[in-house]
């Protein structure tokens, strides 16, 4: 029985020097069977194991973690959070995870400091100007909150940005999300990790998968470090490493991994109290509740899983940040860090069966997954519980692939992800 | 961030290369006879193989010609480069 964190439970473990807190998740040795393995131990991984232990009554489970949970991009993002996304299948997506954020601190019991500050996204040119009053137009149809903004009214969300007509990618307006804003990324593993086992999944740690275990077309188990592990339903939610995943199976994915850097400041004032993205010139900013600018940058263009990468994508996203942020000018950079996404040919996530039963995929998020966490988890958890998608992942399924029924938010989303 | 040896203008910059994606994948010899399953296999099937990968890159501010690359995609170490219409090197 987990004990729930409250300010009386704060006050009584400051009495002992904070050294007698329980133990958010224990640490065991993997059964020999389960009746669904997750691989992955990320936030959509840990997720998808609390919603499959919560709603489906799925209480012998493992979620499996090569290194430690949290600590692939879960705990390398920029944790921005909206669901301004264009078509239809992306807006009840994304909008599903931002409704479960909404009361997330309060259903783990575990303060994932989810801020609704909101998220604007500029244009910078006639095209932008066009995309982004249509998108706007999009998401009201689809009851997600968006206002389009003048130049003088972007100036007056977030005064910091220079708005001047005469600088390169001068700001010609922008939209506002105000239900979007940022959550702690490592909270969010943590508390699902948490979540889950209390009701009695097993997390187990530096448990690397290295092999599929197949009987014909269905699964039968996994080979990890820590030995084989009996199981009849493996999803699998490994990001950037899912092609190596299915490559075992002898699957192939329309998935491409590439480096994803993002860095941050030196800690100062608070200066910004939103989220600024800017697609045009590929920059994002948001300051972290430590005091940190927290700015993301692009990928590179090549497939590369070392965790790093290129020098000039940085340079150019910081280019673009100080012609925009000139008050940023004089701020020392403290961290600078890549990790690997898997983006699909149409940048739109697969939540999906596969043609192995049993099988299941939960990938392609590329650079924009974190914002999902919560709503990929229940959905993907529907999805191995049932055996069939749930109406609002239905869309994300692999055979789109086949059927050229994309999902394609590559050239429309908010922000180049 | 890597030098690339352009079979063409030698060691450059890798910024000045544009990555073509994974090389070797025959445009189908009979388009109008392929199934939809081969289509997707054809368009969007990717190895995506974390380890040695062979790919194809284009010299794009430079001598603007495509050529192979054998590399390490788990280093980013360059194995190999050969040119458009060479058989790839046996590992």
């Amino acid at each position: 029985m987990k004990n729930r964190y409250s300010i009386f439970s704060l006050i009584k473990n400051a009495l002992s020097y904070h050294e007698n807190w329980q133990r958010a998740w224990k640490d065991p040795a993997p059964k020999k069977e389960y009746d669904a393995v997750i691989v992955g131990g990320g936030g959509h991984g840990l997720a998808t194991a609390y919603y499959l232990a919560k709603k489906h009554n799925m209480n012998n489970i493992a979620v499996v973690e090569k290194g430690w949970i949290g600590g692939g991009n879960t705990g390398r993002n920029t944790t921005i959070i909206r669901s301004n996304y264009l078509w239809d299948a992306s807006a009840g997506l994304y909008d599903h995870a931002l409704k479960i954020w909404e009361g997330l601190s309060q259903e783990l019991n575990y303060n994932v400091m989810f801020s609704q500050r909101g998220v604007m996204n500029l244009a910078h040119n006639l095209q932008d100007v066009r995309d982004l009053k249509r998108r706007t137009h999009a998401n009201r149809l689809n009851g997600i909150d968006a206002v389009y903004l003048s130049t003088e009214e972007v100036k007056k969300f977030c005064p910091i940005i220079n708005t001047s007509p005469d600088i390169r990618y001068p700001v010609l307006g922008g939209t506002l999300q105000r239900r979007a804003g940022t959550a702690r990324h490592d909270a969010v593993a943590w508390g699902y990790a948490r979540g889950a086992d209390a009701m009695g999944v097993d997390i187990i740690q530096n448990c690397e998968v290295k092999g599929i275990k197949r009987n014909g077309d269905s699964v039968e188990g996994i080979e990890t470090t820590k030995g084989f592990i009996r199981t009849k339903k493996v999803g699998v939610v490994a990001a950037g490493h899912s092609s190596v995943i299915a490559n075992m199976a002898g699957l192939r994915l329309p998935l491409e991994s590439k480096p994803l850097q993002a860095l941050v400041s030196e800690p100062v004032k608070p200066i910004i109290d939103t989220v600024v993205m800017s697609n045009a010139v590929h920059a994002y900013v948001s300051q972290s509740d430590k005091g940190e600018l927290v700015i993301g940058a692009g990928t590179d263009d090549y497939v590369s899983y070392t965790q790093k990468g290129s020098h000039q994508i940085v340079e150019g996203t910081l280019n673009a940040i100080l012609e925009l942020y000139p008050i940023f000018s004089r701020m020392r950079m403290l961290r600078q860090w890549g990790g690997i996404v898997d983006i699909c040919p149409d940048a739109s996530p697969i939540l999906s069966k596969t043609s192995i039963k049993g099988l299941y995929f939960n990938c392609g998020w590329g650079t924009g997954g974190f914002k999902a966490t919560p709503g990929s988890g229940d959905l993907f958890a529907h999805t191995i519980a049932n055996d069939e998608p749930h109406k609002l992942n239905a869309a994300f399924n692999l055979n789109r692939f086949v059927s050229g029924d994309l999902v394609d938010e590559h050239g429309a989303a908010a922000v180049a992800h | 961030m890597f030098l690339i040896n352009c079979p063409y203008c030698g060691e450059r910059d890798q910024q000045e290369f544009k990555a073509g994606g994974e090389a070797h994948i025959e445009r189908p010899k009979q388009p109008t006879e392929l199934s939809d399953d081969e289509w997707a296999e054809y368009l969007f099937m990717r190895k995506n193989i974390k380890g040695v990968q062979f790919e194809r890159w284009n010299h794009a501010h430079g001598c603007r010609k495509w050529f192979n690359m054998v590399r390490d995609t788990s280093n980013d170490e360059i194995k190999a480069i050969y040119k458009m219409g060479e058989k790839p090197p046996s590992q």
